[in-house]
Formats: structure tokens, sequence, C-alpha cells
């Protein structure tokens, strides 16, 4: 019990400060490729330092929807630590509803996210609440099937459990099934996160961007922590397609040694993972916004298709 | 006297709370009354399915009838039908033969015409109660006839005689009165595409009756299909199975595409009902294959789940029903698009609607979530099937549920911030006044309802699960678990929505301590919503449900098929200036244009071809009837 609690503190604690320096590591990398001298990696703090100190200017538009958005926003993310495998494979949170918890948690986010782009009534917040909402929408189809294309190989849907089961087969790399499902995610995890060629999230007045025109009324500490949570977003999903498709190096919770292995190990993935997502940024530009769910819609065949090769095989 | 027809109503709901809790639990009972009915008598079994809808209907008659005591003024017309209708679907689970059956299920589609004709000055609700009377009647004929086939079969109309007799029947027989009483049942519970009725009918009746409407009476389509499909005919073949998985695919996926585009609250609300009738038909579906297939845990696991949510629509689709009837009360209209800013002006009612639209969008920790959740875990574990075909069947099923999940999570942003948020878009939504205290206590029941079905799974799966073995007539152990998790066959997955709630109920205020231990600026100014340097805002500057709803529109255009209209009236002097812009982009029905009105077209060309045996000459009759006499003598 208090190994788990200890290991749930340890793991929040992960998600909820590695964030901004992943999110800070991605922006150095993309500036340095295009040529640029860029922002230190550790940006992202003070970004939210200076924002803490500033002072909230709430529209008078608004209700208390408005308001209770940021926190709630930050509680799904929490709560999502807790359930994706970070540095063991028993995350803390596992026995609580899984894979779909974790879907389902983040279209709470997005819920009240959007709620709150309608809530200050101008038309910069519904134009990106309605986008929002389209794009997560269009998204769940692929991460359901691809992982239940996951959960057919490894016979259950624990994301421990698939890890683990995963961890021992060597040729991987080399599965059809598993790289089709490996593409599709990566492909919503660049939608849902917002990340081009879906959304721009180095813009502000652009008029086909989507999240950051949703959260244009927030400042302040509200600010601080929409940002943070779109930051803690992308972190608990990069994790989870490094941790599903290179199982190793995941910690059995015995002791802090092997922990600690599992939340290096975690690093260099994420590494990884980060260089690939910089280079894409780099070399592809933003899709019209209508394209974009032709893009899903292709995310969605490559789920399907991984599906089948694992009906046909079997 | 109104208030006092409405609180028998209420007690009658308690009673039947009481003893379908206690049919639930496996407590049986009979009466038989030979003499009181031709063919058959009236008879009537209580047993634990039937006691389950018994008490659903009551849970939901309680707070409906409730509501109608604060609403007056609109209950005052239709008390008796009202009376009838509550009653009369409280046989409807515990009818035990088919004179029984089909006498309340008759009474229950009459009562609630009537009230579906509540405003009889409305062309719209006349138009609706007239089609509402056609698709009910259509499905009563197929139900007749599915009945007195099996009847005539067997040779008794009592419904446990059929149960005995089920494996002796010839599979024709099985397969062509399976397809007649399914056609019945669907068309009550408004599966695609015997759903024409339903958002017509529901929105037109008084608030209170369409919560009734949606939350129950379509569920006893449900139950019918679910004695259909798993009781009365034994186990059938997979075809059956696999057409209500495809069949709950469908209605699910077109149910919310519908409502994403329906600007009317109480419509968009009746269009979400098609919807969960499909979820709950995916449950259904994959029981009855599993079933087939000899897998009875798996079996049972749908049947939970569909069940599951059939008590949570219940729930959540009456609470939002009482809501948007607070709602339409307060500002007259049912256009979401003159709505706006109610959160001001209504906060219970605000919050009651906020609650029903997250426990309807499924998100954790409230019931949806539990329900659509034990559903994906039943779809999921298809690979134990050997049939690749069928494989592809819950396939489609489980990416149909993925999509009409997020589907309805956008859907319910739009109904919930067009109507409740932001700046009031009529003066008739700027004066509204917040709804009386009966209304909110009824709201407030049925949300307490969804938070306990939500965070209380432990407590409702093992009496649904004594309800689905005995369905299935097997005791599996599906699901176990303890006091905070359900587990689901075994190691493969489990659920602990305590957990999720009071883990985010945490989360939620750990950056509100955190914030303030790290010194955080609490400096706060109210200020007008930022605009590009215009001077003033106005409710025309928002975002409308229609600009909302449009990149759905655009992306599923081969569904919606939108056709566009533009008028732009220019100024005589200049056509830099404007004076007038129309625009209208509506969509087509695809049932309507495809199926419906040829249909008709082919009824009204029959129907003509024989008015022209009808000359008026009485000569001519008189032939007939000599014609018609020989006939029968030589067909003697």
């Amino acid at each position: 019990m208090i190994a788990t609690l200890a290991l749930a503190v340890v793991q929040i604690a992960i998600v909820a400060f590695g964030a901004p320096l992943l999110v800070g590591t991605l922006r150095t990398l993309k500036a340095r490729l295009v040529g640029r001298q860029g922002p230190s990696p550790w940006q992202p703090y003070a970004d939210v330092r200076k924002l803490l100190a500033k002072e909230v200017v709430v529209s008078t538009t608004t209700s208390w929807v408005f308001r209770a958005t940021p926190y709630a926003l930050v509680a799904t993310l929490l709560t999502a630590a807790l359930i994706v495998p970070v540095m063991t494979v028993r995350p803390p949170l596992a026995f609580a509803g899984n894979i779909i918890l974790l879907v389902y948690l983040f279209m709470l986010g997005t819920f009240f996210l959007a709620l709150a782009g309608l809530d200050a009534g101008s038309a910069f917040g519904g134009m990106g609440s309605s986008r929002e909402v389209a794009v997560a929408a269009l998204a769940e189809p692929t991460v359901v099937v691809a992982v239940f294309a996951l959960a057919l190989r490894a016979e259950s849907i624990d994301l421990g459990r698939i890890v683990e089961r995963f961890a021992g087969e060597p040729w991987l790399a080399a599965n059809p099934a598993h790289l089709l499902a490996f593409a599709a995610l990566f492909i919503v995890m660049l939608a849902e996160t917002g990340r081009l060629p879906v959304d721009n999230p180095a813009t502000h007045l652009e008029l086909t961007m989507i999240h950051e025109a949703m959260v244009l009324e927030y400042s302040g500490r509200y600010l601080a922590l929409v940002e943070w949570a779109s930051a803690m977003k992308l972190f608990v999903f990069m994790t989870l397609l490094a941790n599903l498709f290179v199982p190793w190096g995941l910690a059995e919770p015995t002791g802090p040694i092997p922990v600690l292995v599992g939340a290096l190990a975690l690093a260099a993935k994420l590494a990884v993972l980060t260089a690939a997502v910089a280079l894409l940024e780099t070399a592809v530009a933003k899709l019209r916004l209508f394209r974009v769910p032709e893009l899903l819609a292709g995310s969605f065949a490559l789920a399907f298709l991984s599906l089948m090769a694992i009906f046909v095989v079997r | 006297m109104t208030r006092l027809g409405y609180g028998v109503v209420a007690l009658m709901g308690a009673a039947a709370v009481g003893l379908g809790g206690y049919g639930m639990t496996g407590g049986g009972a009979a009466l038989r009354l030979p003499s009181l009915l031709p063919l058959g008598g009236l008879e009537l079994t209580l047993d634990p399915l039937g006691g389950l809808f018994l008490a659903l209907i009551g849970c939901a008659a309680i707070p409906a009838s409730i509501y109608a005591f604060g609403d007056a003024a609109g209950a005052r017309r239709g008390r008796f039908a009202y009376a009838v209708f509550v009653t009369s679907m409280c046989v409807v689970p515990v009818a035990a033969n088919t004179m029984t059956f089909l006498i309340a299920w008759e009474l229950m589609s009459l009562a609630s015409y009537f009230l579906v004709l509540h405003d009889r000055q409305s062309k719209g609700s006349v138009n609706a109660a007239w089609i509402y009377a056609v698709m009910t009647h259509a499905g009563l004929a197929c139900l007749l006839a599915g009945m007195l086939l099996l009847g005539a079969d067997v040779g008794s109309p009592r419904f446990a005689d059929w149960r005995a007799a089920a494996p002796t029947l010839t599979p024709t027989t099985r397969d062509a009165a399976f397809l007649l009483l399914a056609l019945g049942f669907a068309g009550k519970a408004g599966v695609v595409p015997l759903h024409v009725w339903l958002p017509l009918a529901h929105p037109a009746a008084p608030s209170h009756v369409s919560a009734l409407m949606s939350g129950v009476m379509i569920k006893l389509g449900v139950y019918g299909l679910l004695r259909v499909s798993l009781d009365w005919l034994g186990i059938g073949p997979s075809w059956w199975g696999a057409a209500l998985l495809i069949a709950g695919a469908a209605s699910s996926l077109i149910g919310v595409l519908y409502a994403l585009v329906e600007h009317d609250l109480k419509r968009l609300l009746a269009f979400h009902s098609i919807e969960n009738i499909g979820i709950i038909l995916l449950g259904i579906g994959s029981a009855a294959l599993y079933r087939v297939a000899g897998l009875d845990a798996l079996a049972a696991l749908g049947l939970i789940a569909a069940l599951y949510h059939t008590v949570n629509h219940a729930m959540f689709k009456a609470l939002l029903f009482l809501g948007a009837g607070a709602v339409v009360h307060a500002t007259g209209t049912r256009n979401m698009e003159a709505m706006g800013g109610l959160i001001k002006r209504m906060p219970w009612t605000a919050v009651c609607f906020l609650v029903g639209s997250a426990a309807i969008a499924a998100l954790p920790p409230l019931n949806g979530f539990v329900s659509e959740w034990l559903t994906f875990l039943a779809l999921f574990q298809n690979m134990r099937l050997e049939a690749v075909g069928q494989n592809l069947v819950f396939t489609l099923g489980i990416a149909s549920l993925a999509l009409t999940g997020g589907l309805a999570m956008a859907c319910f942003v739009k109904a919930f911030g067009i109507t409740f948020l932001a700046l009031p878009r009529s003066d008739a939504a700027a004066r509204a006044h917040e709804a009386s205290r009966p209304v909110r206590v009824a709201m407030l029941t049925l949300v307490t309802a969804c938070v306990v079905l939500g965070v209380g799974p432990t407590l409702v799966v093992p009496t649904l699960e004594s309800v689905a073995s005995a369905v299935l007539g097997t005791a599996p152990e599906a699901i176990s678990g303890d006091w905070l998790t359900v587990r689901v066959s075994g190691q493969f997955a489990s659920v602990s929505t305590a957990a999720i709630a009071v883990v985010l109920a945490g989360s939620f205020c750990a950056p509100l301590v955190a914030l303030r231990l790290v010194g955080a600026s609490r400096r706060t100014r109210a200020y007008e919503t930022w605009g590009c340097g215009r001077i003033v805002q106005t409710p025309r500057m928002e975002y409308t449900a229609t600009a909302f709803a449009s990149p759905f529109k655009r992306v599923f255009d081969f569904f919606y098929r939108p056709t566009k209209r533009l008028d732009i009236e220019f100024h005589p002097e200049s056509r830099f200036f404007v004076e007038r812009i129309e625009y209208e982009n509506p969509t087509r029905s695809i049932f309507e244009d495809w199926l419906y009105r040829p249909a008709l077209r082919l009824l009204h060309g029959g129907a003509r071809a024989a008015g022209a045996l009808q000359s008026g000459s009485a000569n001519q009759y008189l032939a007939y009837i000599l014609a018609a006499l020989l006939l029968m003598l030589v067909l003697a």
C-alpha cells in the first residue's frame, strides 16, 4: 500500500515536472533544425512562473464553468498520469479502468475546455471549441481499434500486462500488426495534442488554429494551468506510445533502483520520440482544416489493417 | 385535483419500484384471471427481467410525476392519459400471455398518442402524432402476426409454453417469428431505419411525458427484443445476434449524427435516444452471438452491459428531458439558437443539465461511462470466437461505439454550451427564470441516481448479474470483484469509478492548494471578452449552434447531403453595402428520401389502382359478391 502510494507520488511528479521540459526540448530542437538559436529547454518553467505572477483577466460574460475548467483539466491529466505505465509495469491506478478510462479522461478534459471556449461568447473561442471536439471525436475510433489490436495479441487490456507481454517478444519491431498500430497511434497523438500537421502550436492569430483559439480568453494562473495541462497531455501520450511499442527497460515495482532505471529508460525513449516529432514538424506544413479528417481516416485505416493482420495470422 | 392525480401516479411508481425490486432479486409472483379477458385471460407473472423493467419504469415515473407537480399549467391537460400511460407500461413487463401483453402494449401506445397530441393547435404536433400512430400500429401488426404465428404453432398463447416448446419448433417458424417480433419491437425502440417517428413524437409531448417516452417507453421495445432474442425462442442461429449488432452499430452512429446537426433542444435529445438504443443493442447482439458459441460467461457480460446501459439511459435521458422542459418553460422556445446565458438565470437547471450531459457523453466517473466500458469489454473479447466474419461484425461494433462516444461528447458540448453559456441570444432567454421547486427536486433526484449508478457499479452489477443468469438459464462467473473494483473475465480488465472519482477530486483540489503554496498572484480583474478592438460585445458575435456543427456537416456531407441557399440583397447604390443576407444550409434525411417516400408512393399507387374496383354501381358490387361466393365454393 505504502509502496504503491510512493510510486503514485513519484509518477505524478515525473509527469508533472517532466512535461514542461519535454515541450521546451521540442521547441529548442525545432528551432535548431531551422537554423535558429531558439529558447532554452527550460523556458516553459520560466513561462509558468511569469504567468503565475500575473493578474487574471476574466471576461464578464463567463460563468463558473470558465473558472473551474483549468482545474478540471489538470485533474484529468494528473489522473491519467497514474494509469499509464511510466517507469514500472504496474501503474498505481491500473485497476480503475485501463486504456478505455484513459481515452475517456482525455475526452472529459476536452469537454470542459470546449465549454470554456464557448463561455466567453467570442467567435474565436467557439470556432476553436468546435474544431477541437471535431478532431477529438474523429480520432477516437483509431485509438480504440488500435488498442483493441494490441489487446488481442496481449490477451488483456491492462496496459501493464500488454507492456510485460510485448517485452518478452524479441521480434516485436518486425511484426506488421505492431508497426501498423504504432503508425495509427502516432498520427492520433499528433492530432490529440495539437501538433503539426493538424494544428500549429506556435501561432496565436491565425484563422486555422484550433487549440490556441479555444484557450484565447485565458490569462495569468489559469493560462499557466491550461498550458501545463497541454504539456502533460503530450507527455502522457508520448510515454504511452514509447512504452507500448518499445516495452523494454520498465521495472517491476521492487525498489528504488529498478524504478530509477525505468525512469532513465523512459527519458531515452522520449528523447528519440521527441526528436522524431521535431523532425516531422519541421518537414511538413499544416494541413488545411478540412483535410484533417482525411488524415484521421487514414490513421483509422492503419489501425484496422493492424487488426486484420492479427485475424489473418491467427 | 391535478396535483392529486400526479401524486397518485408517483405513489404507483414507488409501488412499481418495490414490486420490481422484489422480482429482480428472485421473488416470483403470478396472477391469473382466466375469465377477465377472452383468449387466455389476464395473466401476470413477475420474473427477474420483468422486475428490472418494472422497477425502472417506477424509478422514472416518480421524478416525472414530481416534475408535473411543479409544471401545473402544462400538465393539467392529459393527466388521465398520463395515468393510463404509466399503468399500462407497468403491465407490459409482467404480462405473461399474448392477450394481456398486446392489450397493455396498445393501451400504452394509445395513451402516448394522446399525450403527443397535447398541443392540438400546432400543425407540427398533429403531424407528429399521425406519423407516430401509423408507425406504432405497423409495429403492432408485426407483433400480432408474430405472436399469432407462435401461438398457433405451439398451441398456447402463454409465453412460458413458448419457452418450453422453443427447441421443438422448425427453423423456418422460429426465423419467421423472430423477424416479425423483432421488427415490431425494434419499431417501438426506435432502431434505424424504423426511427422516423421518434424525433417527431417525443419533442411534441409535454416534457415529463417526453422523459418517460424516451426514458422508459422505448426501453420496452428493448425488453421485447431481449425476450425474443434470448428468452422466448431459445438459442437462435448466429445471424440473429449479428443482425442485432449491425442494427445497433447503425442506430448508434446515425442517431448521434442527426443529433449533431439538430438545434431543437428536445429533438436533439430524441435523436440521442436512438443512439443509446443502438448502444444497448450492441450489448444484446454480442450476448446472443456469444451464447450461440457456448461462451455463457461472455454472453452474461454482454447482457449485463446492455441492462446497465438501459438503466443508465433511463436516468440521464429523463434528467435531460426534464432539464430541457425547464428551459423551454423559461424561454418559450425549443430553438437553441435563441437561448444562451441561462447558467446565470437558471443555475440549478444548468448544473443538473451539465451532469446529465456528462453522463450521456460517457464521461468518467458518471454512469454512462460504466455501461459503455462494460459494452466495450463485451465487444473486445470476440477473439474467443473462431469465425472471422463474426470478428468483423464485432470490430464494426467497436469502431462505431468509439466514434459514437466522441460525437456524443461533441454534441453535448454544443447542447450545453450554446444553451447555457455566453450571452443570451434573445430577450426571452435574457428574462428566463429558474425552475420551480418540484421541478428542481425531480432533477436532483435523477442527478443523484446518475452519480450513484456511476460510482457504485460494485453495488449494481451483482443484481444485474443475477437477472442475466436468470435470463440465460446459467450461472456463469462473468464478473467478480470487491467493494472497490469490478473485475471482468478474470484478469482481462477491471474498473473502479469510485477510485477514479476520489483521485479526480483530489487532483482537482491539488492545484488549488499548490497555487496558494507557491504564492501565485490572486488578483483577478473582470473585463470584456477580447474582440480584436471592437467596441461592444453583442450576442450576434457569438458562435451559433449551426456554426458549431458545421465541421461535422462538412466531414459527413455524404450522409447529410446538405443543400445551400444564399440570398444577398445589395444596397441599390453600391455593391459594397449589403442590406440583407439570408443563408440556409439544411440537411436531408436519406431514410425519408430513399425509403419512406418511395414506399409511400408505392402505397398510394396501389390504393389508386384498387380504387378502380369501386365504381359506385350497385350492380357491379353484386357481381363482386357473386364472384367471391363462386370462388369460395370452387376453393372449398
